[in-house]
């Protein structure tokens, strides 16, 4: 065991709150991960996460928490997206695009006025790659606060999206505003990556949010099956990249360790390039009988 | 405003706009602009690997955009290409991160390679920027109406015996050599800003594909231009103002062409033959 | 299901009073009316482009009138009115997306309320029924994505009838589909009409394989629509009136050939002018 955990691991007070963390942001990520693979809503995703990104560097100048930062910011970003056209297919690139873009922009100037404050040393490798060790412990209530909020927006919507999803006329046919659950997925997707930014960084937390949920999907049977499936990966890759972190402090005789955010990226990516194995595969797709 | 390093980054900065307003023009055409935020992020893991085992920092920006591109184009065939895409990015950022913590990287030095150090260009670096430019027009040039049909028409075009997937390829090598020369000017996460809004905003603005190609160019140009003027004025970071002004144009675009014209009538011109 | 049988008997499931729909000037719609009564299967015939895409998604409350009223059961037609059952040609899924057909269909049952809720034994057996009702049981756990169009095509159909509704409408669920499954499906349609009690609507390029089957047809193009049997509409003087030149309606071996006179403007051809002799 000694070699697996090295040795303070278990008795670290920022390596239980790094976990508990991980654990909850993994879950939430992964939830609504779920919908957004099946909505194809990846780079929507990911656009947010830049836009969060500007809000925590916004936040990192003017002294605030970061994680008021990333909410607000992408909370803005996805109300923007929404406003220009995402839920129409054919634009939905471009404005998603032009979103991004202005973020990015945003986020230039901010880091720099911080560095040229001297508010903030490190604070621009911190908000773009995320260090789960210095997440302070007060923060966890407020993490998981919105984790259950989030969770219950999307058990309230939950199959009118799937339905929508699969096809908006037929949604508003039964009865369902598609716009209404649009902008409610959005708004949870949103704070999600708020929420992901602060475990692995603002521009990393796309990993959380497509990985888990994308190679549950290639293996469960059911939407139902995926969403759990997709939550214990999510929290496998993110305990396992907390564990690997702490022990590449011994790896090298420089002691200098390699951050969390990058194990549990490689972990996410490994998961879903052994999702192409075939034994892995459940044969679902053909479940004719 | 003229003189000395600020002549370097007018030129450069030209340069960088002329390439990501014509590249750009097809990224929005084949919307492939999740793979083209995509691979100037592995380009930045290049240039972050580069800098910790000391070799030139071109050279790890190229492989690395070049290696972007590739798995990008090959995997994102065999799986869902935004899910391929994403985690491609993800993972590609991740080894930058993994390569900077191993270096002692300043902080300024991870800053000019995200978001770019346009003032700071050297004169020795504008050669291979031409030559990359270069490479990248005559490039496009070549592809030039493949590319066009490929998007616009993909059936037609498989059926006159176009690979599809060969354009799609080498297309995202172009990508990938214009990120190459690009994100020392601009920044990794920057360059994506020039190659979305002003061909967006031409798109908006013309329906003949050669006029918004070249409206595509001087709308990146007139941006580049105005950013540096603007950062020159105000010292604050270029960047900012290349994606604002981005954003502005694509708007302005957007609300001239809401405008009604004749354009439906060019329209129905096309079909009646 | 509120309405007793005899208000059933009544009151048409679908009125369609002169409704008119515009787009930048040009009538794509132009004073369109025709009822619908119970259980009546509706052919909704005209070829690509005329405006009958147009007509059901005014129905469906997709699409805004430029004049005129639909009513459905009698009511005016409200946003989302559960009455109506709607099938699409097809969905775009990826494969990847483990949603089995029958997910599909059981979302049919609960997709518009809100929040959790566990299937009651009655929803489940109800899925079954259903599936076994479009002859669905042998795909019943394939996903969604990877079923063909035919497939799919009875899926969507029991998904839009397990909300018991009294107008089903289809866009076009014949378009695609190899002639065997397009008898198949026109043969599924006319026995869910009868043992469901619910009216059909479909729309089609071709009439002949409804032949059969329709007790109505909808003939539209250039954005009319003549109403009523098909003795009643499929005739020469009635079509070359909507038409607006003369056209001539011909019977070979019980099909139906609508041709224009050989003339000069061939711009004005019908495209039913092409034979189908399978």
């Amino acid at each position: 065991m000694k070699f697996l955990f090295a040795p303070g691991f278990t008795s670290s007070g920022p390596v239980h709150v790094a976990l508990a963390l991980g654990a909850m942001v993994a879950i939430v990520s992964a939830l609504v991960g779920v919908f957004t693979v099946v909505r194809s809503q990846s780079f929507a995703g990911h656009a947010l996460t830049d836009v969060a990104t500007a809000g925590g560097a916004g936040a990192g100048y003017l002294g605030v928490n970061a994680l008021a930062g990333f909410v607000v910011g992408s909370l803005t970003g996805g109300v923007a997206m929404e406003t220009i056209g995402v839920h129409r297919v054919r634009s939905r690139d471009v404005a998603t695009g032009i979103v991004l873009g202005a973020a990015t922009g945003c986020s230039a100037l901010f880091f720099y006025l911080a560095a040229n404050a001297g508010s903030s040393t490190g604070s621009t490798q911190r908000i773009l790659f995320g260090s789960l060790f210095e997440v302070a412990p007060d923060t966890l209530p407020i993490v998981g606060l919105l984790s259950v909020v989030t969770v219950a927006a999307l058990a309230l919507i939950g199959r009118a999206l799937l339905l929508s999803s699969v096809s908006p006329e037929m949604a508003t046919v039964g009865g369902i505003s598609t716009r209404s659950v649009g902008v409610i997925f959005m708004l949870t997707l949103a704070v999600s990556v708020g929420l992901s930014s602060v475990a692995i960084g603002a521009i990393l937390s796309t990993a959380l949010l497509i990985g888990p949920a994308a190679s549950a999907l290639r293996m469960a049977r059911t939407i139902r099956g995926a969403m759990l499936l997709a939550c214990v990966l999510g929290v496998v890759a993110t305990s396992l990249g907390v564990l690997l972190a702490y022990d590449s402090y011994n790896w090298s005789s420089r002691h200098t360790p390699l951050p969390v955010s990058f194990f549990v990226v490689v972990v996410v990516v490994v998961t879903y390039a052994l999702t192409y194995v075939p034994v892995l595969r459940r044969r679902a797709t053909t479940g004719r009988s | 405003m003229f003189s000395g390093f600020m002549l370097n980054a007018w030129e450069s900065g030209t340069l960088v706009a002329i390439v990501a307003g014509i590249v750009g023009f097809f990224v929005v055409l084949r919307g492939s602009a999740f793979p083209a935020h995509a691979i100037p992020n592995g380009a930045f893991a290049g240039a972050a690997g580069a800098n910790l085992i000391g070799i030139n920092p071109l050279l790890g920006l190229g492989l690395f955009s070049l290696l972007a591109a590739l798995g990008i184009g090959s995997w994102g065939r065999r799986g869902r290409p935004d899910v391929v895409t994403a985690l491609a990015l993800v993972l590609m950022l991740a080894l930058g991160a993994a390569f900077l913590s191993q270096s002692s990287a300043y902080e300024p030095e991870i800053y000019a390679l995200l978001f770019g150090e346009i003032l700071g260009v050297s004169s020795s670096q504008l050669v291979p920027l031409m030559a990359l430019g270069v490479i990248c027009a005559i490039a496009i040039a070549v592809l030039y109406r493949p590319l066009l049909v490929t998007s616009l028409i993909p059936d037609v075009a498989a059926a006159h015996g176009m690979s599809t997937t060969t354009i799609d390829t080498a297309f995202l090598i172009i990508v990938a050599m214009a990120t190459t020369m690009t994100v020392p000017v601009v920044g990794a996460l920057l360059i994506f800003t020039l190659m979305m809004g002003p061909p967006a905003a031409a798109r908006s603005l013309s329906s003949r594909p050669s006029l918004a190609l070249g409206l595509s160019v001087v709308i990146a140009v007139g941006v580049m231009w105005a950013s540096i003027a603007s950062a020159f004025q105000w010292n604050w970071p270029v960047g900012f103002f290349v994606g604002t002004y981005s954003a502005i144009a694509y708007a302005i675009a957007r609300l001239i062409s809401l405008r009604p014209r004749t354009r439906t009538r060019t329209l129905y011109r096309a079909h009646t033959h | 299901m509120t309405t007793t049988p005899t208000s059933r008997s009544l009151v048409p499931v679908l009125e369609v009073d002169d409704v008119s729909v515009t787009f930048g000037g040009r009538a794509v719609l132009d004073h369109v009316s025709f009822e619908i009564a119970p259980g009546e299967f509706t052919g909704l015939i005209g070829s690509n482009g005329v405006g009958k895409t147009t007509l059901l998604r005014v129905i469906l409350g997709l699409q805004k009138t430029t004049s005129g009223t639909i009513r459905v059961l009698g009511q005016p037609l409200r946003h989302r009115s559960r009455s109506l059952g709607y099938v699409p040609q097809k969905v775009i899924l990826d494969p990847d997306v483990p949603l089995r057909a029958r997910d599909l269909v059981a979302l049919g049952v609960d997709a518009h309320r809100f929040g959790l809720r566990r299937r009651s034994r009655e929803d489940k057996d109800r899925v079954e029924e259903m599936l076994d009702a479009v002859d669905a049981l042998g795909f019943a756990d394939a996903r969604v994505g990877s079923l063909s169009g035919g497939e799919q095509q009875r899926v969507l159909i029991a998904h839009a009838l397990i909300s018991r509704p009294s107008l089903l409408l289809l866009d076009e669920p014949l378009a695609n589909l190899d002639p065997k499954s397009v008898q198949e499906i026109v043969a599924l349609l006319h026995r869910v009409s009868v043992q469901h009690d619910v009216a059909v609507l479909l729309s089609a390029h071709e009439m002949n394989a409804l032949l059969p089957v329709m007790d109505r047809i909808v003939y539209v193009t250039n954005g009319k629509a003549a109403s009523g049997t098909t003795e009643e509409v499929v005739r020469t003087d009635v079509l070359s009136e909507l038409y607006g030149h003369h056209v001539d309606v011909l019977q070979l071996h019980g099909r139906v050939l609508v041709v224009a006179e050989p003339s000069a403007d061939t711009d004005h051809l019908p495209s039913h002018a092409t034979l189908h002799l399978d």
